[in-house]
């Protein structure tokens, strides 16, 4: 059978799938679809919330960035660890206690008042809608090979798929739909990674196969073998080319861990289990299972990194003929994601550092994973498999962001705020128009993304842990701070964060609108503008203190509060909303 | 001192221990320390990068489950367990 028959029957099936569970463990009242959690056990809960958490930038995207950074891309596998351990313990559990259902909501609650809660919706918007981009990105890339069209045909279709899919409901909510997800996302991620382990280094265990020896013969252990090679070749060794410098790794992984606790859909997984206790292990549980993707993507990306370099220059020196590059190569080149050009006119492809000297002028990070079983030539059905895959990490990421998104506006700002009287079928359609208008907008930013699909949710989290983190934190760590402090806080640092990041990537991320170009790039202490929401975030807590400082402190009904969520007696179930 | 502020106080003294461990696994060992720490290997691994992608994570995973089970036996001994 071939390749594209057989992919639309995996990537059916698994929908069926979906589908299926979907209907057979419906919710029956809005308080079930808010709670879905409820009454699910820990490691169930922790795997749903795994499926939630990893998206395109998870699964399509980071091994690709981490083929092309070596050490470097460590910032996105120790940064979206990192932060489940500040979820845990900083976060979950006390949110579990305050026991509602939204991250605005607790900071109107907080920080008493409407203007609060406002600010946090728009900061959240802002932040979603990034990352949505950064879903788009991952999805164009996955429709375009899979129906063989360009990289923007396969985004419009990809658009309008998300949308349905989002409407449905997104099979949101329903924690079953997501174990199940699960399941098929960490099968397709580590299948092919098993069998080229298995293939390079004769260990079927991706981890250990990485630091074992080829079983070419050669005696050499693998990662020796790819800084050798990548060293001839002039693109500096593997395992230690620091991205920019040492001082922006710090950073950007600290930007992704506070991001990660501060993003409301991961978040919001954790007011809705039954007990503090269970706060604590769901978050746990959540780790372990996203841990089993995020140690395999380091053998992903380095294999792949290694085979690429293989198929390219099969023995040292020997580079391939052009019409002898294999089916997947030109598979690619359809997509207009992998582009050659022969510069000097030998016939054949040669890939090096030196850009005047390279061929390979086109290397899309984002189609590594993808193109990965393909380059290592496996069976059809693996293949099938990974594009599955990774549409069930883009789509069930893209669809609850859009839902959070749509549910922001609909019912913080809208019922919440500026129409209180609005009937909930105008409520409904609002939220529609709202999800529509968020697709549009993401889908038009996706065809000229600010940067690969893990780059650009790097940015939304560098939006969300300059704003939402600080606030929420020094919401339950510090009782003296106030509204004025929270507010100015966050202000400060979402908008001294965007400064910095549309002075880069262009207002809105539209490449034609940069400004204050004569500053250069990274001029903030050599920080990359992905890396910067660290910066906004120590930027945060500073106004916020000095402000808190100069202004009355909360009122007493608020410090109770606060001693209230940080003790778990008396938590109680989640109520109202 | 009342019950909940020497449960909180306990609290913070467990997060703060655990948030050392989080430091050091991935900011010092697998960022700030990685260049001399490479000269040490581990299998096919030099111990900074494999730091970086493999034991940062296991730490946190480890971390997390140390974490949520010192917690709950404060709120034993501090009598503040829900139900």
């Amino acid at each position: 059978m071939d390749l594209q028959t057989l992919t639309y029957i995996v990537v059916g099936a698994t929908f069926a799938l979906y589908i299926g569970i979907a209907i057979w463990a419906r919710a029956k009242t809005t308080g079930d679809f808010y709670v879905a959690g409820k009454g699910v056990p820990p490691v169930l809960n922790g795997m749903a919330t795994a499926a939630d958490w990893m998206s395109a930038a998870s699964f399509i995207s980071m091994a690709g960035l981490i083929a092309f950074y070596g050490y470097g891309g460590s910032v996105f596998l120790m940064g979206w660890t990192g932060g489940y351990v500040l979820l845990a313990m900083l976060l979950a559990p006390y949110l579990r206690k305050y026991g509602k259902f939204t991250v605005p909501e607790f900071i109107g609650d907080r920080y008493y008042g409407k203007s609060a809660r406002i600010l946090a919706v728009i900061c959240l918007i802002i932040a979603s809608v990034t990352y949505v981009i950064g879903q788009m990105k991952g999805i164009g890339v996955a429709f375009s090979r899979f129906l063989e069209t360009d990289y923007d045909t396969g985004l419009y279709i990809g658009m309008g798929i998300v949308f349905i899919y989002a409407v449905m409901g997104g099979m949101k909510g329903i924690t079953y739909t997501q174990i199940a997800q699960y399941c098929v996302l960490i099968f397709a991620y580590t299948v092919p990674a098993v069998f080229i382990s298995m293939h390079l280094t004769g260990n079927p265990i991706p981890q250990l196969g990485l630091g074992s020896t080829m079983s070419d013969g050669s005696g050499m252990f693998l990662l020796d073998k790819l800084d050798a090679t990548m060293k001839d070749l002039g693109f500096g060794t593997y395992t230690d080319k620091v991205r920019i410098s040492t001082f922006n790794m710090f950073v950007y992984t600290m930007s992704l861990m506070i991001g990660t606790a501060g993003l409301p859909h991961v978040i919001m997984r954790f007011f809705t289990v039954p007990r503090v206790r269970d706060a604590r292990a769901s978050a746990g549980w959540a780790l372990v299972f996203i841990a089993l993707l995020y140690t395999v993507a380091p053998a992903v990306g380095a294999m792949a990194r290694l085979n690429l370099m293989n198929t390219i220059q099969p023995a040292p020196g020997q580079w391939i003929e052009v019409d002898q590059r294999p089916q997947w190569f030109k598979n690619w080149e359809k997509t207009g994601l992998l582009k050659f050009e022969d510069k000097n006119g030998d016939g054949r492809i040669q890939y090096v550092a030196d850009k005047e000297k390279n061929e390979m002028v086109k290397v899309d990070r984002d189609i590594m994973v993808l193109a990965n079983p393909e380059i290592a030539k496996l069976p059809n059905w693996v293949i099938a498999l990974v594009v599955a895959g990774g549409l069930a990490a883009a789509l069930s990421t893209a669809a609850g962001l859009l839902l959070a998104i749509a549910s922001s506006i609909s019912h913080d700002l809208l019922k919440g705020v500026f129409a209180p009287n609005i009937s909930e079928k105008s409520e409904l359609m609002a939220s529609r128009i709202a999800m529509a208008g968020a697709i549009a907008a993401a889908g038009y930013l996706g065809l000229h993304p600010p940067d690969f699909a893990a780059g650009t949710v790097a940015l939304a989290f560098g939006l969300a842990a300059s704003s939402i983190f600080p606030a929420i934190m020094m919401g339950i760590f510090s009782k003296k701070m106030n509204k004025q402090g929270a507010m100015a806080g966050m202000l400060v640092g979402i908008g001294i964060t965007l400064f910095y990041v549309f002075q880069h990537k262009g207002i809105f991320f539209i490449a034609d609108w940069k400004y204050l170009q004569s500053w250069g790039s990274n001029w903030f202490l050599g920080v990359e503008p992905n890396a910067f929401g660290a910066i906004g975030a120590v930027f945060n807590f500073v106004t916020a203190f000095i402000v808190a400082k100069l202004t009355a402190p909360p009122p007493e009904h608020i410090q109770h509060m606060v001693e209230h969520i940080r003790v778990p007696a008396g938590a109680g179930a989640a109520t109202g909303h | 001192m009342s019950k909940h502020a020497s449960y909180w106080k306990a609290n913070l003294r467990l997060v703060f221990g655990c948030l050392v461990v989080w430091f050091l696994a991935s900011f010092v060992f697998g960022i700030l320390l990685a260049e001399p720490l490479n000269s040490i290997r581990l299998g096919g691994y030099k111990l900074g990068f494999w730091f970086s992608q493999q034991g940062s994570i296991y730490t946190f995973v480890v971390l997390t489950f140390f974490y949520a089970w010192r917690a709950n036996k404060l709120d034993h001994e501090f009598g503040v367990r829900e139900d």
